[in-house]
């Protein structure tokens, strides 16, 4: 099945009520198996005008209780980040499928992994969400049941990041009942149309995003600042492997990691001691490990379907430890395995020479 | 003082002699007549309208830009047994939210749009808006607006009447006639109550402030001068509602 048939069958899975989006091309299938399964289960569809509108009736759907969700790409993320930021004000509990695709503007309606600056931290405001990215089918199945959990348990806007070699390769795939693994819904509750009448049985619920003194905003985002640090070590999620003894880490998120994760087992079988560290949460950043794992090694090579846009997490994360970063940025472009292979080989032959160089190309 | 405004929020945050407060009333009365307190959620947007963001014992969320109407559309749909309104400005509805409000009637969302015309921008400070009256100054047209060049005022229940089916229920009142305002409130509330369709109601208003008049000049630019360009009435009534309630008559004040 393909990515977007299995964020279909997740979302059902997770227990999603309502899906409301607009067709960007490579995640439309994603509600084109939606409207096909929803009504055979009880599910609700509505196709809006844009994507703004799509975030926003998404943000009426959260706010009337319900496990709403959508999905979007390219220059319908773009669109995508003023409800957004309005659900990161208010805490609100919206899921997102990003599939991203190449960029900037138009770019191509294939594949990339140009969304990364855009998803973790696009908006006006500061970014208070959390974006998972995913490496294939059986992960956005996984995630996308993760992201309606993360999201109504801590109350941020969750991104749940694909992209459009994701979306449409086809896997297998193990489809479960959440239940059976122990991962049961997180209950949802209404923001709006709560029981009993407003000013006589309870208190009205008023939710603004405009504030009128610059005190009073900055109270409002450091409450919102305290909660996310708070739930950081709970919600953080990385993968590594060959680490021990390494003296240079590939660097990778999404779909590029399982190119570096086979370069790193045929790196480490010709004898290279090289490993392999990707983070599954590219906001909140597991910035504790990624700092563990970089001050043990002398070179990190970060490897990325973009211009440096998870690089510079990475080098944000890494600030003040003596640890070269090397690019291998090929935006809108797959990355194979070969590539990371010979790149990896010439870094760990070429010794401080090569080094040199790649610290000058990179400046 | 209607029993759906929240008293610990009054006196309101709209300038002296806006027509927001007045509208607000009316729709305040119109919610208590009909009972709606407990199901009501109100909705409101950037601009002057957001300052309405506490002024109802109703569950409301304050929005930008033009995006009410989604997120009314959006609860509406995901718990249709509440009554959802959508507060707005002319740039909310006419210009910036335009998408919004043709696409919701275009799909006849059983949703309640209110939109408050003033002719300009308030919040922002008076610029033109699509409701600016041709030779109006305002501070993106300081020299009067040409509609060679800008056009000529929206006429927003005329388009929503066009494009909406016969389940819409679409009038334009005026603050100058508060009681017919309360009357067509009530019958687009009633539209919604009876799951039939898109209600919208286009309110002329007043903004002495940016308008710069005084108590005199400014009812007569709600009452005589912008009339000449925006008819009030009625202007699309569902067969269940005719003959009930208002029947609206040129000249007619209550």
């Amino acid at each position: 099945m393909t990515g977007n048939e299995v964020v279909a069958w997740a979302a059902l899975a997770a227990g999603a009520e309502i899906m409301y989006g607009y067709p960007i091309t490579p995640q439309n299938e994603i509600m084109h198996y939606w409207t096909r399964l929803a009504p055979k289960y009880g599910r609700m569809f509505l196709q809006t005008e844009d994507e703004l509108s799509a975030g926003f009736t998404t943000i009426g759907g959260v706010m009337g209780g319900r496990r709403a969700f959508t999905a979007t790409a390219g220059p319908g993320n773009v669109l995508m980040q003023e409800p957004m930021a309005m659900a990161e004000m208010m805490r609100l509990p919206v899921v997102v499928i990003i599939m991203q695709r190449g960029g900037p503007s138009t770019g191509t309606v294939i594949y990339s992994q140009q969304e990364v600056t855009l998803t973790t931290l696009g908006g006006n405001g500061e970014g208070f969400r959390i974006v998972y990215s995913t490496a294939g089918n059986q992960e956005l199945f996984d995630y996308v049941i993760k992201a309606f959990n993360t999201a109504w348990k801590y109350r941020f806007p969750t991104f749940v990041l694909g992209d459009g070699y994701q979306a449409k390769m086809r896997e297998p795939l193990v489809i479960y009942d959440p239940e059976i693994r122990g991962l049961s819904p997180v209950p949802t509750e209404p923001f709006l149309g709560k029981p009993g009448v407003p000013g006589v049985d309870r208190l009205p619920g008023h939710y603004r995003n405009t504030y009128n003194t610059e005190e009073e905003l900055y109270e409002v985002i450091m409450g919102l600042a305290r909660a996310y640090e708070a739930i950081i070590p709970e919600v953080v999620e990385f993968e590594e492997e060959a680490v021990e003894g390494a003296e240079l880490l590939v660097m990778s998120h999404g779909v590029v990691s399982r190119a570096v994760k086979s370069a790193v087992r045929a790196l480490r079988r010709d004898g290279y001691p090289v490993g392999y560290f990707r983070p599954i949460t590219l906001r909140p950043l597991p910035v504790e490990a990624m700092r563990r794992r970089a001050e043990k090694v002398r070179r990190i090579l970060v490897a990325e379907s973009a211009y440096g846009q998870f690089a510079r997490l990475v080098k944000e994360a890494l600030y003040g430890l003596q640890v070269e970063i090397v690019p291998l940025f090929k935006p809108g472009l797959g990355i194979n395995p070969e590539e990371i292979y010979s790149r990896a080989q010439e870094l760990i032959k070429g010794g401080e020479k090569g080094a040199e160089h790649i610290a000058a190309t990179h400046a | 003082m209607p029993k759906s405004w929240r008293r610990e929020t009054k006196p309101h945050k709209f300038c002296p002699g806006c027509g927001h407060g007045i509208a607000l009333k009316a729709l305040g009365q119109a919610i208590d007549e009909l009972g709606l307190q407990g199901i009501a959620v109100f909705g409101c947007d950037i601009g002057c309208s957001l300052l309405a963001w506490d002024f109802f014992d109703l569950d409301t969320v304050q929005t930008h830009h033009g995006r009410t109407i989604p997120v009314m559309v959006g609860l509406k749909r995901a718990r249709p047994e509440l009554i959802c309104i959508a507060y707005m400005g002319d740039g909310g509805g006419y210009a910036i939210g335009a998408q919004h409000l043709v696409n919701a009637a275009t799909r006849n969302e059983k949703i309640t749009a209110i939109l408050i015309n003033n002719t300009q921008y308030g919040m922002t400070g008076g610029q033109m808006a699509p409701t600016t009256l041709p030779g109006q100054k305002t501070e993106t047209t300081p020299y009067g607006r040409d509609p060679e060049i800008t056009g000529y005022p929206t006429q927003g229940p005329e388009m929503v009447a066009a494009i909406t089916d016969e389940r819409a229920y679409v009038a334009r009142g005026t603050v100058a006639r508060p009681g017919q305002l309360r009357e067509f409130f009530k019958r687009a509330l009633q539209n919604q109550i009876d799951g039939r369709g898109f209600s919208f109601v286009e309110v002329i208003s007043a903004c002495p402030t940016n308008w710069r008049t005084n108590a005199k000049e400014t009812w007569e630019w709600v009452e005589k001068l912008m009339p000449t360009y925006f008819r009030v009435g009625e202007l699309k009534v569902p067969e269940a509602l005719r003959g009930k309630g208002v029947e609206v008559k040129d000249g007619e004040t209550s």
